[in-house]
Order: C-alpha cells, then sequence, then structure tokens
C-alpha cells in the first residue's frame, strides 16, 4: 500500500467515524436514516483502497456494499418511515450529550486498546503508526451498540444494528485478501434478509400498534 | 455429493411447500421432506460414510466430523419427530396461513446441517444467522402483539449476538493471519496450526465468539430473548428452538473451545464456560421459582440445560462424554415437554397456572407424558438425562472441585423445586375444564410424536446402544483430542478410539 491509499483510507475511516457521531445525536429519524446510508456508501468504497488493483472479487464486494448499504436499506427505512408518518425520535433512554459523550469516551477507549492487539507489518504505516482500521471499526460498532441500547423506536434499534454491522465491516477489511468471495457475499446476504425481516416486523408494529415504539413492547415479562 | 445433497434437499421441500396451494395438504410434505433427509443422514452415519464436499481447488467446505455425527443425528431425529406432529397441529389451526412456517422449517433444517458441516466457520456464520431468520416467522406465527413483541426482542438480541460473533471470527482469522496461515477459517487448519496463533488475537476472539454465539444459545446473562419467545411461539417451534437451533449454536462454541484447546489454551475457556455455564443455572433457578406461566418455565429450564451442558465443557475429560450424551437426552426430553405443553395449552387456550388446573382428567396422555417429561428433565433416574447429568456431576468431584460440584448439585435442587410446584399445579388438582368444554383432543396424531420422543428417554436411560455410545466416545475424544487427518485413518483408529467406558455411565446402567 503506498502513501497515498493509506492517507486517503485513513481519511475515510475519519469520515466514518465522525458520522457516528453525528448519528448519535441525530433526533430527526430521516437525517439519521441518510447518515447510516452514507456511512454504508463511505466504507463500501475503502476495500478498493486496501486491495490495491482492480480485482474483480473487490469491486463486486464494494459494489455490492455501496448498493446494499447504501441505498437498497435507506429507501427501505425511509419507506418503514412513511407508514409511522414522518414522527421524530422518542426521548431516547440517555440523552444526545450524554450519549455523546459515552461515544466519545469509547472511541477513545477503542484507540487505546487497539494499540494492545499486535498488527501485521502490511496494515501498519510507513510511519510506524498503525492504520485506523482497528479503532474505527471497534468504535463503530461500539456506537452502533449504544444507539441500539438506548433507543426507543425499532426503526433506530434497526439503524443501531446497522452501524455495528459498518464496523465489523470496516474490521473485515484486514481480511479482504484472506477471505473468500463466497463468504464475504453470504455475510452480505445475511445482513440483507435480517434488515428485510426487521423491515416487515416493523411494518406490523406499525398496524398493531400505530407506532414503532417499542416502550409499547412491554407485556412480556416476569 | 451427500454433504451436499443433504443441504439442498430441504430447501428443495422448502420451494416445493411454498408452491402447494392447499393450506390443509402442505403440513403432510413436512414428515416427508424431514424424513428423507433423516433417512440419508441414518445411513451416512451407519455406513461411517465419508462426507465430504471439496472444490476445484481441493478446499474442504463441507465435512462430517465425529463431533458434527452426535450433533446431526440429534438434530435430524428431532426435526423429524416435531415434523411428525406439525400435521396434526396444524390441522388444529385452519384458520393461520402455514406456507411461511412450513417453508422456514425446511430452511432451518437445511441451514442446520451447514452449521454442522460446515469446514469453514465463515460458512458456519451464515448459517447460524440463517436459522436465526428462518425461525422468525415460527415465533410470529400467532400474529398478535404478544408474539409480535417477541419476535422483535428475539431478532434483535439474536442479531446482535451474532454480530458480535462475526466480530470474534474476524479476530480469529486475523489471529491466523498473523500467524502466516493461508487459509484463515479453514477448520481443519485452524486446528492443525492452532499453537501457532497470535494469542490477544485469539483470546479477544474466543470472548466474543462466546458471549455472540452464547446469546443464541441463552445462556444467561443473554438468555432474556428465550423465556419471551418459546413463551409466545407453538409449542413446536419451541422444541425446534429449544432441541435443534440452540444446539447448533453450542455445536459453534464447540468448535471455537477445540480451536482454544489445540492451541494449548483450554484454561482460558475452561473459567470463562464453568462460570457462564453457573451463572445461567442460577439464573433459571431463580426465574422457575414460582413461574406461574408454564411455557416460560421450559424456556428457563432451557436456560438451565444449556447453562449445564456449557459448565459439563468447562470441566472437561470425562465430563465431555456427559456433555454430548446431555445434547441427546436435552433435546429428546425439550420435544416431549415443549409438545405436551403445548397440547395442554391448546386444550385449556392459556398456559397460566392460573387457569390450567388438574389437566391429567381432561388430557391424560399428553398431561402425564409433560409430567414425566419434567422429571426427565430434572434428572431423575431412570430417566435418560439422569446418566447424563450424574457423569458430569462425577466428572466435577474426580476433578477435585468440591465447590463449583456442590453448587452444581445445589443448584439442580432448587430448580426440582421451583419447576415441580409450577408442573404439579397444572398436573393435579380439581380441573378447571372438563373435558367437554374444549374440542382438543389426545390423538394418535399431536400424542404419537411426543410418546416416540419419551420412548427415547426411556430408552437411553436404562440402555445405551453401543454404536450411540461409540459416537459419543469419537466425539469426545475429537473435541479434546487431535483431529484425524484423514477419513480413512479416522476409521481405521475407530476400535482404539472408542475407548473404555467411562466407569460412572458404566455403573449407573444397570
Amino acid at each position: 500500500m503506498d502513501h497515498a491509499f493509506h492517507e486517503s483510507l485513513d481519511l475515510l475511516l475519519v469520515v466514518s467515524m465522525l458520522l457516528n457521531f453525528f448519528v448519535l445525536v441525530a433526533s430527526n429519524l430521516r437525517t439519521a436514516i441518510y447518515l447510516v446510508g452514507i456511512q454504508g456508501m463511505v466504507i463500501g468504497i475503502m476495500p478498493l483502497l486496501v486491495h490495491q488493483g482492480l480485482d474483480a472479487r473487490v469491486v463486486l464486494l464494494s459494489l455490492g456494499t455501496v448498493v446494499i448499504k447504501g441505498v437498497f436499506f435507506p429507501r427501505m427505512l425511509i419507506f418503514a418511515l412513511r407508514e409511522i408518518g414522518f414522527q421524530r425520535e422518542l426521548s431516547p433512554l440517555l440523552g444526545y450529550i450524554p450519549a455523546l459523550m459515552f461515544g466519545a469516551a469509547g472511541t477513545g477507549l477503542a484507540l487505546a486498546f487497539s494499540s494492545t492487539l499486535p498488527l501485521l507489518k502490511e496494515h501498519v504505516r510507513p510511519d510506524q503508526v498503525g492504520h485506523l482500521i482497528v479503532p474505527a471499526a471497534l468504535s463503530t460498532a461500539l456506537i452502533g451498540y449504544v444507539i441500539l441500547c438506548t433507543r426507543r423506536r425499532a426503526i433506530t434499534q434497526t439503524l443501531g444494528y446497522l452501524v455495528l454491522e459498518n464496523g465489523i465491516f470496516i474490521f473485515g477489511l484486514l481480511l479482504v485478501e484472506a477471505m473468500p468471495l463466497l463468504i464475504e457475499l453470504g455475510v452480505l446476504l445475511d445482513l440483507f434478509v435480517a434488515v428485510f425481516v426487521m423491515g416487515i416486523t416493523i411494518q406490523h408494529l406499525t398496524r398493531g400498534f400505530e407506532s414503532d415504539s417499542t416502550q409499547l413492547l412491554s407485556a412480556l415479562k416476569e | 455429493m451427500l454433504a451436499f445433497l443433504l443441504v439442498v434437499i430441504p430447501l428443495l421441500f422448502a420451494g416445493l411447500m411454498a408452491a402447494v396451494p392447499s393450506n390443509r395438504w402442505r403440513p403432510w410434505l413436512l414428515p416427508v421432506g424431514s424424513g428423507v433427509h433423516l433417512a440419508l443422514t441414518i445411513d451416512a452415519l451407519a455406513a461411517n460414510k465419508l462426507v465430504q464436499l471439496r472444490d476445484s481447488a481441493g478446499h474442504v467446505w463441507l465435512e462430517l466430523d465425529p463431533l458434527g455425527k452426535v450433533f446431526l443425528g440429534v438434530i435430524c431425529v428431532m426435526h423429524f419427530l416435531c415434523m411428525l406432529y406439525a400435521p396434526g397441529y396444524l390441522r388444529l389451526r385452519p384458520e393461520r396461513d402455514n406456507r411461511v412456517l412450513c417453508s422456514c422449517m425446511q430452511i432451518s433444517l437445511s441451514m442446520m446441517t451447514l452449521v454442522i458441516l460446515a469446514a469453514h466457520l465463515g460458512l458456519m456464520w451464515v448459517a447460524v444467522e440463517a436459522t436465526t431468520l428462518a425461525s422468525a416467522p415460527g415465533i410470529y406465527f400467532n400474529h398478535n402483539p404478544r408474539s409480535l413483541e417477541a419476535t422483535w426482542k428475539y431478532l434483535l438480541i439474536c442479531s446482535v449476538g451474532i454480530a458480535l460473533a462475526l466480530l470474534g471470527s474476524f479476530f480469529l482469522a486475523y489471529s491466523a493471519l498473523y500467524s502466516g496461515l493461508e487459509s484463515t477459517l479453514a477448520f481443519g487448519d485452524l486446528v492443525r496450526e492452532a499453537p501457532l496463533l497470535s494469542k490477544p488475537w485469539l483470546h479477544a476472539a474466543f470472548v466474543l465468539l462466546f458471549v455472540g454465539y452464547g446469546t443464541k444459545v441463552g445462556l444467561a446473562p443473554m438468555h432474556t430473548w428465550k423465556p419471551d419467545a418459546y413463551g409466545e411461539a407453538p409449542g413446536i417451534v419451541g422444541a425446534l428452538l429449544s432441541g435443534g437451533v440452540t444446539n447448533c449454536a453450542f455445536f459453534a462454541i464447540l468448535r471455537f473451545y477445540q480451536i482454544c484447546h489445540a492451541a494449548g489454551d483450554a484454561t482460558f475457556a475452561r473459567q470463562i464456560m464453568v462460570f457462564v455455564g453457573l451463572l445461567s443455572m442460577a439464573t433459571a433457578a431463580v426465574f422457575m421459582v414460582r413461574q406461574r406461566d408454564f411455557k416460560r418455565l421450559l424456556a428457563y429450564s432451557s436456560v438451565e440445560h444449556m447453562g449445564i451442558l456449557t459448565f459439563g465443557i468447562g470441566i472437561g475429560g470425562a465430563a465431555i462424554f456427559g456433555v454430548l450424551l446431555h445434547v441427546i437426552n436435552n433435546a429428546m426430553s425439550k420435544g416431549v415437554l415443549f409438545l405436551s405443553a403445548g397440547n395442554i395449552h391448546r386444550a385449556y387456550s392459556s398456559k397460566s397456572i392460573n387457569d390450567v388446573h388438574g389437566a391429567l382428567s381432561v388430557l391424560p396422555l399428553s398431561t402425564a407424558l409433560l409430567l414425566a417429561g419434567f422429571l426427565a428433565g430434572c434428572g431423575s433416574p431412570p430417566f435418560a438425562p439422569f446418566i447424563s447429568e450424574f457423569t458430569i456431576f462425577s466428572a466435577t468431584l474426580a476433578s477435585g472441585r468440591y465447590v463449583v460440584g456442590g453448587l452444581f448439585l445445589l443448584l439442580l435442587q432448587i430448580v426440582f423445586i421451583g419447576m415441580g410446584t409450577t408442573i404439579l399445579s397444572v398436573v393435579f388438582g380439581k380441573s378447571s375444564l372438563s373435558a367437554s368444554d374444549t374440542p382438543y383432543r389426545d390423538g394418535v396424531l399431536t400424542g404419537g410424536p411426543v410418546v416416540l420422543f419419551m420412548v427415547f428417554v426411556v430408552l437411553f436411560g436404562v440402555y445405551l446402544p453401543t454404536p450411540i455410545r461409540n459416537m459419543l466416545n469419537d466425539g469426545a475424544t475429537f473435541l479434546e483430542g487431535k483431529p484425524p487427518a484423514t477419513a480413512a485413518a479416522a476409521a481405521h483408529e475407530l476400535p482404539l478410539r472408542a475407548g473404555p467406558v467411562p466407569p460412572t455411565v458404566a455403573a449407573a446402567q444397570p
């Protein structure tokens, strides 16, 4: 990997980490959906930078990711949002500012933890600094998890799940060359079906409860 | 080729069922599809056939190893008996369209088979996630707000769990890449080269994988989807989840345990497993005492038994044989419990012990089976789970861990008391329903398959056939030892590997 590629990859990773914070504070659901879509596109481009030379396999992976994460998921979630009449986010269990603090602390921890994990020579920049793949992956996954746990709408919880998956995808960049295409496509297909099934469930929730607020889901407890 | 067929045949039946227009006749295809699959599996197991699929480059993609044989056998029998029950059950629910449910039950069988056969851990992940998704429509079968809530929680919690497992799989792959291995998630290569794996990555991977697949297994504290899902799903879906899908996820954990063991890091994994196993049993015990919903009670029983399995692996040694035997016994007794409880639920239209009393006089067969299933599930002799739980317990004492052994026994006692109170209240007492109040009767279609499950529970309690014993011994040796280099060598080594029977089991056999 030459210097320019390192620089542009790290730039994209920073962009995707910043998007995490924007998603954390987005109270407008439509904005949040678009932000996650943009993040999907940004990470979809990354395999092309990690793997130099246009390999058909990598191009297919990149294209599939951009189309599914960047185009299909936002469209589907906007469609679900239309069903509930473009409502705003309900007040989250953890406020926006505390969530932001938590996200910042989590990103710091991710940076610290990643420095304890050994990296291969080709995953370290010429200046002996490991690039941002591992911390970006861990912090994105963590922030996705926070969104998933602290939000009340089924749509936002699905968004949290997608951010979590985006984080895992970023980690997968280290393995682009080592993982068979079949597996990558299988993972993408599973994610596709998962979000599809979640979308159907959200639709049923909206019809049954006239909202997708998971707070209404409180009949089952001890 | 056989490996390919085992995965594809249920998928073909799923497609066929989606195409059949009749809601009434479609369920009869279920036992046919599952039966063909079972016949192929039994043939492969009995003839010790090589079940393997390689690509043109010689990479192994699907392979049935000694551990896989145990799990594949259990899952096939379990699925077939449940599918025998399905037509009788679905006939009682003519108002509900069963197209999606029937197709998904076959897809689930195919994906469970793929989990067992997958020789690439990435492929295994894809299959585990697919079993999660294929089970969701079953939980939502009743189409009411409660089942919708259960489905949402199931989907979200399990998806997050499996996402963590994916991250863990990537960590493991990186650990292999770091140590210079070429194909990073091929199971055979990983076990062979395990001592070379990068330790920090391996440890982080195991924790993520254990938490991730543990969510799907339903180990505490990641078990919260279980009572909701099992409580709201039809009994047959509960049986398939507790005896099939969760066993697959447990199998996935064993895969990674085996890699840790081969890497010389078994102690690290075992400590976690003993702790989480006991925690699951304790959590289940707490929620089973004074539990008023008998289907949720069974869900906690499943948490408890998955805890027992995990605990047993953590103990290691002779307990491994007990764990593999318990995988069989637990699946069979869960079949009895969930299906008979489903029958009682159908007759009373309630699953709360506030409404259900004296079921013995209304549904003598189902209720007697529920009672026997409860005794079996709690490890009473002469039923099969007694043998397996006793093996695990005595292996614990033999390893000198008296404190955890004592805790194990104490928790089993609490579970017995808690479960007993609820079940006895359902079975005995003055019936809150007279037999004429309900159109539901015990019949051959809904009673027969439960009896067949019970036959296994009783049979394995008094007599374990030698082929099955050998299969379990091979599985246990495979898990803790070096894998055979080729299938031919494995077949050659079989007589040696059959090994002596653990003394506790021999003593417990009449």
